[in-house]
């Protein structure tokens, strides 16, 4: 996708530094990617993705220089950093808010790939890149929610590491180790706090992998035909920059929403009281973003099954890829699996509103406990994966698609469009 | 296109903020045995709300006069009294340690401090730039005065609750309401219908008993309201908001600003991409 480079050094200076050091061509080339023109606003996440991980490094590291890792100061300095600390208030806020609209960034980012088949060949390495970006940002955002050491945190890490435990055999000394004692005590919190500064870098590592593999692929596109043609490109620059900057800015409006207005709706109001090892809170629940792991994990009453189960509906993204036998890339095109898709969308929802609630109590649905509900909906998921994808992609028939990105999109006036094809199988 | 792509983005963005509010909205908590909690209306909500100073200074009152028996304020300097936005704020004295107001409140108090010219521990009256000392010295003794029950800290109580100035305020209020016979109280234990569970180790604080406390005004020529239960709750209730999030009406301000240069921001990329892209709109021959 990478074509030969089209940048030409202006100045004696620039070609100086281009023949010993060419970082100014690298940029230019990696602007200059030709990107699908038909690319819709779904395709804007990726950018404003990198500005998340950003801002949440920069807020990080502020925080950093006034948080303490200790288990009898750290509640302390997150309230001296909120009152004291000029500016404390927006820091904190803007790294507790930005880890929610990471997660709302991130899975509209999937959820876009999931539609339009992102993750089929030649993208495969590309979308494995991403599901280890995901799994690195859940594992630091629940080490940093540990931090502030609330009843939340402090519970949440004892529920978490206590998954570790249940591994047959080895779990016990597992859970120990991982904790450096028999309980989260200050040897974890001093542990996670270490692991919260790395991981977010090797974050950012893997995001330049992410990108790298896209440069080599390019981007999908709505249609999910690849282009053929020099007309179905633009260059990045300056097409997708400004658009990208236009969804950039009514992204950080939401996001602003939340930092100045609802500053806390995002969190559980239990972390603002001191972590007690003594007194557990009657409800124990994790951020939104992993509700709906919650719900699969607590499906089945068997703690190891159901930790197998958390599990496995992450793991199972990662061969995505090869499950999904319809070699049509875009939902667009395929009748049946898209409802299918939504189907699983709403699904999503159900087992996020499925791990907020109390198992026995009931649910909207009558008759439907959460227990039962999130059995179902879990039920849904796995057989989204594992059934529904692999049977479609053999019988489904799947719409007629355009022949190129440039036919779909040409204005043809008053003459007839030309009749589509079954654009040949990528 | 244009207009679809941007509606499509618009209800993009409205569902996201609609399902996050919702969980929001979802994960704050009921109450149990027939008490309707009263809603009051808070006017530091909504967009623009700030607190009102002469309530938070009457609160602060109740607090010292009776919360303080027992609760701690384990957040809060006495400086913090007299921060812009604080209940004693005076423009005068831009350095609160400066406000005299402030400098009596931290005179009443006695401190924990060491003697430093032989290192023994005296007690001393305290001055803006103290915490305010913790009314026991650790939670044993809490627990031990208190009947095993440890007070909480109020600093951040408000936030510490869903719907935190809803649940004080009707704390203190709801004593009276009928106890079911489901609940079963041990010895030192009130019914509150507020409190999970429905048992409570405070008993009821804020008597509507005339002459027990009257609200005096910091400022001349004002008439403080009378200091009815009501009255009393509300206003405590006004202090510990503030005490729990100080930098509200700055924080407010700053989402103002940065709101209206976000739209003028969103509106002028707009512009940029339509003419950016507009070089691209000429029809192409088939």
């Amino acid at each position: 996708m990478s074509g030969h480079s089209t940048y030409e050094p202006k100045w004696a200076a620039a070609r100086w530094m281009d023949q010993r050091l060419p970082v100014v061509r690298m940029g230019a080339d990696f602007m200059a990617m030709p990107t699908p023109r038909n690319l819709n606003y779904w395709w804007t996440f990726g950018g404003i993705l990198m500005l998340c991980l950003m801002v949440q490094i920069v807020s990080g590291i502020i925080l950093g220089m006034h948080y303490v890792a200790h288990v009898d100061h750290a509640f302390d300095s997150v309230q001296r950093i909120r009152r004291d600390v000029p500016y404390g208030w927006l820091m904190q806020s803007t790294h507790a808010v930005g880890a929610s609209m990471f997660f709302l960034a991130v899975y509209m980012h999937i959820f876009r790939a999931l539609y339009y088949g992102s993750y089929k060949a030649p993208r495969e390495v590309l979308w494995i890149i991403g599901c280890l970006i995901y799994l690195a940002m859940m594992a630091t955002a629940f080490l940093g929610y540990t931090l502030p050491w609330g009843q939340m945190s402090f519970w949440g890490a004892t529920v978490i590491t206590g998954f570790f435990g249940a591994v047959p055999v080895v779990g016990e000394s597992l859970q120990q180790w991982l904790l450096g004692g028999y309980a989260v005590d200050n040897a974890t919190l001093n542990r996670f706090y270490s692991l919260h500064y790395l991981l977010p870098f090797i974050i950012a590592a893997l995001s330049g992998l992410h990108v790298w593999a896209l440069h080599v692929t390019g981007s999908n596109n709505p249609i999910g035909v690849s282009d053929k043609v020099k007309t179905d490109t633009l260059p990045f620059h300056p097409y997708f920059t400004v658009k990208d900057m236009f969804a950039v800015s009514i992204f950080l409006m939401i996001f602003a929403f939340f930092l100045f207005y609802l500053p806390d709706a995002l969190g559980h109001a239990d972390n603002y009281i001191k972590a007690d090892p003594l007194k557990t809170p009657p409800h124990i629940v994790p951020e939104w973003y992993f509700l709906p792991f919650y719900a699969i994990l607590r499906a089945v009453p068997d703690k190891l099954a159901g930790i197998l189960l958390m599990v496995g509906a992450i793991a199972v993204l990662f061969v995505l890829p090869w499950l999904d036998t319809s070699r049509v890339r875009s939902m667009r095109f395929r009748p049946v699996a898209r409802w299918f898709f939504f189907i699983f969308v709403i699904f999503c929802f159900i087992l996020g509103y499925c791990g907020a609630g109390t198992p026995d109590d009931p649910t909207f649905f009558p008759g439907l406990n959460f227990y039962r509900m999130s059995q179902i909906a879990t039920v849904y998921y796995f057989a989204y994966f594992l059934v529904i994808l692999p049977i479609l992609g053999l019988v489904e028939d799947p719409k007629e698609r355009p022949a190129s990105i440039t036919q779909s999109i040409l204005d043809y006036g008053d003459k007839a469009e030309p009749e589509k094809v079954l654009a040949p199988a990528e | 296109m244009a207009f679809k792509t941007a509606r499509n983005l618009i209800i993009a963005g409205g569902l996201a903020a609609a399902s996050l509010t919702g969980i929001a909205i979802a994960s704050s908590g009921g109450v149990a045995d027939g008490y309707k909690m009263v809603h009051k209306h808070w006017h530091w909500t909504g967009v623009t709300g700030t607190y009102d100073q002469e309530a938070m200074q009457r609160g602060f009152h109740v607090y010292a006069q009776v919360c303080r028996s027992c609760h701690n304020l384990d957040q809060l300097a006495f400086r913090h009294l007299g921060d812009e936005g604080g209940p004693f704020y005076d423009e005068r004295y831009e350095n609160p340690n400066d406000n005299p107001l402030v400098k009596n409140i931290a005179a009443e108090y006695e401190v924990i401090d060491m003697d430093p010219e032989d290192g023994s521990e005296i007690s001393r009256p305290g001055i803006p730039a103290d915490m305010f000392p913790p009314v026991y010295r650790n939670n044993a003794e809490a627990a031990y005065v208190n009947n095993g029950a440890i007070p909480p800290d109020l600093s951040v109580m408000v936030k510490a609750r869903n719907n935190g100035a809803d649940y004080v305020y009707n704390l203190m209020l709801a004593y009276d309401h009928p106890q079911p016979d489901s609940v079963e109280l041990g010895e030192g234990q009130y019914y509150n219908p507020v409190m999970e569970g429905g048992k409570i180790a405070m008993p009821p604080q804020l008597q509507p008993q005339a002459g027990v406390f009257e609200y005096q005004s910091e400022t001349e020529g004002q008439n403080p309201p009378e200091a009815t239960a009501e009255q009393m709750a509300a206003d405590v209730v006004e202090f510990l908001a503030w005490s729990a999030d100080p930098k509200l009406a700055e924080r407010k301000a700053a989402g103002l600003v940065s709101m209206i240069y976000l739209i003028i921001l969103a509106i002028l990329l707009w512009l940029s991409y339509k003419r950016v892209w507009r070089r691209l709109k000429q029809p192409v021959k088939g």
